[in-house]
This record gives C-alpha cells, sequence and structure tokens, in this order.
C-alpha cells in the first residue's frame, strides 16, 4: 500500500513545482499557502468521514459512476448516471446489501477519453469502489480497459457496442453486434422486413461503425448479396452536409429494393434526416435502419423528417409489459423528485435499461457471493436471470454479455417506438462474429478469455 | 393396393369437384359475396388461394372495406398480417391517388409502380389523365410504364422500355438491366432479342440523362455548401478582417442567434395561435440578429476593447468567453432543442428528371446573397461604411479628423456578431440547435477568410465558392472524410505559396 502511494505523492510534488517554476515568488507562497490550507480542510473531513463511517454499525458499500455529465457525450450519459442512482437509491429502501447501505460516488470524466482512465483509476485505486458502472463511447471503454485489467476491478458497461472484445473484468449488458445489428439486417430482407436488396451502410467514422459493417458486409456477402448491391460511406464527426450523399442514395435506390443502414452518431443525425426528407426520398423508397438513435435521443429531436423510420434495441420505453410500465413510471417520478432537467418528460431507453438492470444484476451476484470481492462476483454473475423492464435478461454463462431480446421499431411521431418485429426468446451473445472472427470464441469458464475454438 | 388407389382417385374426385365448384362460386356470386369469400381466403391455410384471394380483393375492393380489414387484423396471425399489407396499402394508395396533397398522390403512384401490381394500370391512367401537377403525372406515366415492363408480351414490353428511357426514369434502370443482359444469347428467342434491344437503348439514353442531372446537382450543392460557408463567415470576415480581432467566440455568437430563434418557436408556441406559427421564423431574424449585436457589443466592451492590438491574448481570452458560452448554454437550454423548420421550407422543388433542388438551401443561397450585397451596401455606399474604412487603414489620422474611433469600433463589432447571429437563424435550417454548434463552424470560417484573404470581402466570397465547390466536386469520388482532408491540405498547400491569401491587401496600409 504504502509502496503504492508514495510514487503518487512525489508524482504530485513535481508538477507542483513544475506549475509553480515560472511564476513569482509571492504567487509561489499564496498558492502554497492556499494548497496547504486546502489540504488540512480535506484532511479535517476525512477524519471526520472516518469518525462516522466508525460510529455507524456498517461501513457502506461504495459503487462508481464514471458518466461523462458535462461535453458532448453528457446528453447521452447523464441519463444512465440517473438510472444508476435511481436503481442504487432502490436498493437502499429495501435494506441495502448484504445488510450494508451502497453508496454512489460519481466522478465527471467531461466526455475526455484521457480523463476517463484517470478517473476509473481514481474509483479504483483512491475510493476503492466494490463496481463501476460507466462508459457509452467505445474508445471510452478501450480506454479505462486497462486500469480496470490492471487494478482487477468491475466494469458494467450498458450500451450497445461491435463486440470483439472479451475483458475478464468488464460486463457486457448492452447488445453485441449480433444482438442488433445483424437481426436488423436479417429482418430488412425477409418477406416482412420488404425483402430489400440493397444496403447502404453508412456511418461515423470510428470503430463502432467501421467494425459493425465490416461484420454485416460479410454477413451480406455470405448471403450472397451480390458486392455492387452494397455500399459503405463514412462521414467526420460533427458531419453537417450531407447533400451528396442523400443524392447518392438517391441514385443506389432508384427501382426499390434498397435501404440505409445508419450507425450515425450524435449531432450529425439531425442534418442527415432533414436532408434526406428534404431531397424528397420518403421511408417507403429506402427505409433508414439506425443503430444510434433511441427514444432519449429524440426527445430533442425534430420528429417530422423521422417518422416512419426504423431503429434496432434490445427494449423500447412502449414496450408492454407490467414491469416496464412501473420502470417508466418510476424513472420520471424519481427524474422530478430530484428536480433533474425536464423531470417526468424523461423517456427510458435501451442503454437506460441496461444500465437498470446492471445494477440489479450485480446485486443479486453479490448477495449469491455473499461477499464483495470481485473474482467471486464475477464468478456469480454467470448465469444470473433478471426481471429486466423489457423481459426476463441472462448473463451468460462465460461469455460476460447478455443474452436479450431483439426487437425493430418504427418511429412515431411522438418520438416512440412501435415494435414491428421481436425476435423469438433471448439471442445469445457472440463477442466474437461468426461471420468475421468464426474461428475465435469468447470463455472465461473453460478458457482464459478469448480462445480459438477447435 | 386397390383400395388406396380406389381412396386416392375418390379423395381427388372430391377435390376437382369442390375447387370447382369454389371456383363457380367466385365468378357467379356479386362482387360484395366475392370480396367476402376473398376475405375469408386470406386467413386459408394454402398459399394460391391467399395470392388469389389478394388479387380480387385489390382488383374489386376499396377503401370503404378497410374497417373490415382492420377487424381481420385485429387478432391475425403473422401470415395474415403478410397477406392483409398489401391490400390495405393497394386501397389506401389507391385513395390517395385523388388526394388534395401533390405530395400524397405522387407517394401513391410510386408506391403502386413499385407494387408491381397489373392490376392498378386502369386507375394510374385514370388518374394521370386529369392529373395537372406535372412532377406528378410523370410519377403516375413511370409506374404505368414501369408496371407494363413486367408484363408478359413482349411487345408491350418493347414499348414500356421505350417509353421509359423518353422518361428518362431512373427508377427503371434495374429492371431495364435485368432485360438488357438477354441480348445476343444464342438460345433468347426474336421477342427477347426485341426487349433486349429496346431496354439497351433505352438505358444509354438513361444514363447520359443521368451524367448531366448529377452534374447539375453537384454544382447546386456545390453552390448551396458556399452559400452556407459564406453566410458563416461574412460576420468573420468584418470582426477579423477589418478589425483584426481574432475572434474565437465567433460560433458561439452563431449559437446566439440559433438560440434565439428557438426560444422564439417557443414563445410562439405559447402565445400565438397555431394558424401563425410559421411566422416565427420570419420573426427570429431580427431577434437573432439583435440579441447576437448585443452580446457582441457587451462582449467588445468589456473584454475586447482592453486588448485591441493583441490578437494572441484576443484570442485566448476569446476563446475562454466561448467556453463559458457553450457551458452557460449547456447548463440552461439542455443538448435537447430544436428548431422546426417552417412548413414552407420544407421539402423541395423538382426542376427536371432527377434534379430536386431543397427548399431550405434555395432560401440560404438567396439569405446569403442578400447579405453580401447589404454588406457591400453598407461599406461601400454609406457614410457609416466610410468610417469604419477611414478607421481601419489609419486609425490615428481618422481621430484627428473627428471620428469617434471608440464608437466605430463597437459598432463595427455589433454589426459583425449581428451577422453571425444572422447565420446562425439560417442554420437551423439544416442543421441542429445545439450547444456545440459554434465549434462545427468555427473552424471552416477561418479557413474561408484567410484563404480569401484578411481584409477583403470579395476574398472571402470567392473562397467559399471555391472551397464549397471543390468540396463538392470531390466528395462523389473521394468519400466525405477525405475530401476533407484534401480541402484542408489544398488550403495550406495554398497558404504556403500565398499566405496573405487569395486577395492580399496592397499599398500604404499593407501593414495595418
Amino acid at each position: 500500500m504504502t509502496s503504492q502511494k508514495s510514487p503518487n505523492t512525489n508524482q504530485e510534488i513535481s508538477r507542483n513545482k513544475a506549475e509553480a517554476g515560472p511564476s513569482r515568488r509571492d504567487f509561489l507562497l499564496q498558492s502554497s499557502r492556499t494548497a496547504a490550507g486546502i489540504g488540512l480542510a480535506a484532511m479535517l473531513g476525512n477524519l471526520g468521514q472516518w469518525a462516522l463511517s466508525y460510529g455507524a454499525d456498517k461501513e457502506p458499500i461504495k459503487v462508481g459512476v464514471l458518466h461523462s455529465l458535462s461535453g458532448t457525450m453528457a446528453i447521452s450519459e447523464v441519463s444512465l448516471k440517473d438510472v444508476v442512482s435511481m436503481a442504487v437509491e432502490e436498493i437502499n429502501a429495501k435494506g441495502g446489501l448484504l445488510g450494508r447501505p451502497l453508496k454512489l460516488v460519481i466522478v465527471d470524466p467531461a466526455s475526455n477519453w484521457d480523463l476517463f482512465a484517470e478517473k476509473a483509476k481514481q474509483l479504483l485505486v483512491q475510493d476503492k469502489v466494490a463496481v463501476v458502472f460507466g462508459c457509452w463511447t467505445s474508445v471510452s471503454r478501450k480506454s479505462v480497459l486497462p486500469v480496470f485489467e490492471k487494478n482487477n476491478g468491475l466494469l458494467f458497461y450498458p450500451v450497445q457496442y461491435e463486440g470483439e472484445e472479451c475483458s475478464r473484468n468488464v460486463f457486457y449488458t448492452g447488445a453485441a453486434v449480433n444482438q442488433q445489428a445483424v437481426p436488423a439486417v436479417e429482418y430488412l430482407m425477409s418477406k416482412e422486413g420488404g425483402g430489400l436488396k440493397k444496403f447502404y451502410l453508412l456511418g461515423t467514422d470510428y470503430v463502432y461503425p467501421r467494425t459493425t459493417n465490416k461484420i454485416l458486409r460479410a454477413m451480406l456477402l455470405a448471403k450472397k448479396v451480390p458486392a455492387a448491391n452494397i455500399m459503405e460511406e463514412y462521414t467526420p464527426f460533427h458531419h453537417q452536409d450531407y447533400q451528396t450523399i442523400v443524392g447518392k442514395i438517391k441514385k443506389f435506390s432508384a427501382g426499390g429494393g434498397a435501404c440505409v443502414i445508419s450507425t450515425i452518431n450524435g449531432d450529425s443525425n439531425v442534418p442527415f434526416y432533414k436532408e434526406f426528407a428534404n431531397q424528397g426520398l420518403r421511408a417507403d423508397d429506402a427505409p433508414i435502419m439506425a443503430f444510434s438513435v433511441a427514444e432519449d435521443e429524440l426527445r430533442g429531436m425534430d420528429k417530422t423528417a423521422l417518422v416512419g423510420h426504423l431503429a434496432a434495441w434490445n427494449y423500447y420505453q412502449s414496450v408492454d409489459t407490467p414491469q416496464n410500465k412501473q420502470f417508466v413510471a418510476n424513472f420520471k417520478a424519481y427524474c422530478k423528485k430530484n428536480n433533474l432537467p425536464d423531470g417526468d418528460k424523461r423517456v427510458t431507453d435501451d442503454p437506460i435499461e441496461a444500465a437498470y438492470f446492471g445494477v440489479h444484476v450485480w446485486k443479486q451476484a453479490v448477495e449469491k457471493a455473499g461477499s464483495i470481492e470481485v473474482d467471486a462476483v464475477r464468478k456469480a454473475v454467470y448465469g444470473q436471470k433478471f426481471l429486466a423492464p423489457g423481459g426476463e435478461i441472462m448473463m451468460d454463462v462465460a461469455n460476460h454479455h447478455t443474452n436479450k431480446p431483439v426487437l425493430i421499431g418504427e418511429i412515431l411521431k411522438d418520438g416512440q417506438f412501435k415494435v414491428v418485429w421481436r425476435s423469438k426468446g433471448l439471442v445469445k451473445p457472440e463477442p466474437w462474429s461468426e461471420y468475421t472472427n468464426p474461428e475465435k470464441g469468447c470463455d472465461w469458464v473453460t478458457h482464459q478469455g478469448t480462445y480459438k475454438k477447435a | 393396393m386397390r383400395r388406396i388407389v380406389g381412396l386416392a382417385l375418390l379423395w381427388c374426385m372430391a377435390w376437382v369437384v369442390t375447387g370447382g365448384l369454389a371456383a363457380e362460386a367466385h365468378t357467379s356470386a356479386s362482387p360484395p359475396m366475392q370480396l367476402e369469400q376473398a376475405l375469408k381466403d386470406l386467413s386459408s391455410e394454402e398459399e394460391s388461394a391467399r395470392d388469389l384471394a389478394i388479387h380480387v380483393l385489390i382488383e374489386q375492393g376499396d377503401s370503404t372495406w378497410l374497417p373490415r380489414l382492420d377487424a381481420l387484423r385485429a387478432n391475425a396471425d403473422r401470415s395474415l398480417r403478410m397477406a392483409i399489407k398489401p391490400v390495405a396499402d393497394a386501397w389506401k394508395h389507391r385513395a390517395n391517388l385523388t388526394s388534395l396533397d401533390a405530395d400524397m398522390r405522387r407517394s401513391a403512384a410510386t408506391d403502386l409502380g413499385t407494387g408491381g401490381r397489373t392490376v392498378v394500370i386502369p386507375w394510374l391512367e385514370a388518374a394521370a389523365a386529369t392529373e395537372s401537377h406535372r412532377w406528378v403525372r410523370y410519377a403516375m406515366e413511370e409506374s404505368i410504364q414501369l408496371l407494363k415492363l413486367a408484363s408478359d408480351d413482349p411487345e408491350v414490353k418493347a414499348q414500356a422500355a421505350e417509353k421509359l428511357g423518353e422518361l428518362r426514369s431512373q427508377n427503371a434502370v434495374p429492371a431495364l438491366k435485368a432485360l438488357a443482359q438477354g441480348v445476343g444469347e444464342p438460345n433468347s428467342t426474336q421477342d427477347q432479342n426485341h426487349v433486349a434491344r429496346a431496354a439497351a437503348v433505352a438505358i444509354d439514353q438513361i444514363e447520359t440523362w443521368n451524367v448531366w442531372s448529377t452534374a447539375i446537382e453537384t454544382l447546386f450543392r456545390g453552390i448551396s455548401l458556399s452559400s452556407i460557408l459564406l453566410i458563416m463567415s461574412v460576420g468573420l470576415a468584418i470582426v477579423f478582417g477589418l478589425m483584426g480581432v481574432i475572434n474565437m467566440a465567433h460560433g458561439e455568437l452563431m449559437m446566439i442567434g440559433a438560440y434565439a430563434t428557438f426560444v422564439m418557436q417557443e414563445c410562439f408556441k405559447v402565445y400565438v395561435p397555431a394558424d401563425w406559427f410559421d411566422a416565427y421564423y420570419l420573426a427570429a431574424l431580427p431577434a437573432a440578429f439583435l440579441a447576437a449585436a448585443l452580446f457582441g457589443l457587451i462582449l467588445e466592451a468589456t473584454v475586447i476593447r482592453f486588448l485591441y492590438g493583441r490578437p494572441l491574448e484576443t484570442m485566448l481570452a476569446t476563446w475562454g468567453v466561448s467556453l463559458i458560452l457553450i457551458q452557460g448554454a449547456r447548463i440552461y437550454f439542455g443538448d435537447l432543442t430544436a428548431v422546426a423548420a417552417p412548413t414552407w421550407l420544407n421539402g423541395g422543388t423538382q426542376v427536371m428528371v432527377g434534379v430536386f433542388l431543397p427548399f431550405n438551401r434555395l432560401f440560404i443561397i438567396g439569405l446569403s446573397i442578400l447579405c453580401v450585397t447589404g454588406i457591400y451596401l453598407l461599406l461601400f455606399r454609406s457614410s457609416v461604411g466610410l468610417r469604419v474604412r477611414a478607421v481601419t487603414q489609419n486609425r490615428n489620422m481618422s481621430a484627428c479628423l473627428g471620428i469617434p474611433t471608440r464608437k466605430v469600433d463597437a459598432y463595427t463589432f455589433a454589426f459583425g456578431s449581428g451577422l453571425a447571429g444572422i447565420a446562425g437563424w439560417a442554420l437551423t435550417l439544416v442543421g441542429n440547435v445545439e450547444p456545440g454548434l459554434g465549434q462545427n463552424y468555427i473552424v471552416d470560417s477561418f479557413m474561408v477568410v484567410v484563404t480569401g484573404g484578411v481584409g477583403k470581402l470579395a476574398g472571402t466570397i470567392i473562397a467559399s465558392l471555391g472551397i464549397g465547390g471543390l468540396n463538392k466536386l470531390m466528395e462523389p469520388s473521394l468519400g466525405a472524410v477525405y475530401a476533407k482532408v484534401l480541402i484542408l491540405v489544398l488550403v495550406i498547400l495554398f497558404l504556403q505559396r500565398r499566405p496573405s491569401g487569395l486577395f492580399a491587401v496592397k499599398g500604404r496600409h499593407a501593414e495595418g
């Protein structure tokens, strides 16, 4: 412990020196005084807290939340922080976990990938949290991955992603590619989905769209779709001018049977859908199937240009189950009670649901393991079942992903989805796609993570 | 053995008799009876019976039967739902063919064309005969020919192909290509060859046309992007170009304009009757200009006036201001704001086959021309403009001649800021309204102004035309990512050769 601490303090001192170096002497004096003051205050505060916790019978279990509360990703991630807080409150209201209350440690990595790693380290090393719920973008997950693996932490990652990952320290409660993109394209090819034959793969230029489209292309080719009927195109982040691309889609879709598979991210969606409608294209000419547009994003958009287009997820707010009605009502009530922005106008969506049941799955695993020790909890998570708002889900018995249902939804005028197709039962997650990496598998029970299939 | 054969025979006979009877029932019954029967057949197990029922329903039913279908659908299984869909769609489209809304008529015609059911040809022909809208009639004729193209008669096929060629129908290309492939094959019949030749000719016609329409569309897109670049950077051209202030918060001034539009929209939602809602957009123009100009005035008075002649400090200070504004907007408005374009700016107009011009883009092109003309008149044809130019050329001399240079600075800055507000107002038509809005545009604006030559309005115009045009020229072949990269590389190379931009300031005041 001490050996770990000392280099840290050394580093801090040297950093202080480097910062203070070029400044004037009185500034140095003043700043050191302030620093000393803050240090003292912090020490006193810590002491107080320690005394308090000593006084209480049971020390709380710390739960980390690592979602961007500011910056470009805040629009999506704040809702996940809210729902995790709600789930923790629910657990505390029922007497906590192992007789101890849960205590949230919320940090703000501010949509900055380096800061994600730093904050993750802070949560694991300094705050010593039992578990972390966090991350949205793939790049943020990749950046915290080494931190969790080195410090043997536990991360629940709630967003659909490109797969090709199999970490011992991460549980993926969002969809793998075979639980979202692949069934969505299969649906479009089916008679019910319109028997479409031409596919325009359009995405923002980063790892999730690239990997997803690589898998989709391999799958389409395997299903005997000629290469001439597949187009692939990427735009930079924050791309605003979709004139040329929509023009291309128009030519591509002439004669019918075409669709757009969109992995466009964030603020590019509005200009894209607007241009699509303004150039006279309709959902009947070429439906857009999106993997990154959910209720929470639709909340702020002008929906007229989006009606009739499709999305693929594992959950929608409109899913008709009693536990979902309860969940939606609870979430709205929670947001209103805590004076969160938009109060009871808030909506739930797939990542929100995945973040929510992640907390409960972890709780069940801790109860089963009887401890919060990471390795014991990890083993207890395998095969854990939970009646999530969207229906019962099951954690995979070996590969750290989640068995979930797949739902295709059509965007309605009010920003909700009408479910037009639903998978039969749960779809088993495949971190390594059968189309691009048929030889690889992911298993933490009989193998050590990624292994080569015999 | 015999008994089995006998039984089989008996069964066959029974089948033939009942089948025959059923067929007879179909032909002899009055239409409603027949439709009733067809409705029952929809849920039949056999696919052929289902198809026949669909056919009968589409041909003889109409949308007055829709409630019956809905009743069926209420507790239908998947196969029945699949059978109901084409019928309901066809009826709906038929009703829409006589709709008052031209877009609805057009959609209905297109969908009937792609539906592939020849029974609808008479409907389309009847509708086309009375249609007054040019492009709706075009869609109807195209659909008719597309359906005829799938007929069995080679003569009809060849005629349809010829017609489609004349119509320059892009939608027909895949089907025509399939037909043209059979040409010259050893075992193809004479009829097939005839059709294939007609198809090949039609494809040729369509593709020649296509080249031209693509060229025109590319030109339009280039102009449209240029107009957006121009409207973003004229304000900056004044603030940076004339006054030499590197205003990193320029993008956020656009954001203020966009949010002013949003606020105006929300106000109209609450205080103005729904019929007048679309007027919010016009009312938002002065609001956006004034809000941004007012903010520019405050910014100038509190930050920038102390930093004239110190570009680096100005840059840092205004960058700080921009960060404060972004986070302020995020906290106050949140990330979830949208401006719904007024209905008269939705959609677009078709000028010729394959060339479709969106209204919002036409509007922005017009607006940018207006803005530039206005600025030109103000700067070069008015006494205020004369003072502005005098101050920028020689501050001390202007002061000696009694021009209040401080005031002129403040007004010029406010005017440049107001133009940014107008840009923000216009950009709500194509993009979204969010705190990071300014960040998306600021780099492009600086690129345009620097490439054009600092201090020259004409340079800004030419540079935005050049950058926008080149970008759209390269994008079809290179893709959006590489087009953008290449533009940046080209700008860097250009500035290496001509550091002061396209139109360098020459003469005595060249040093500023």
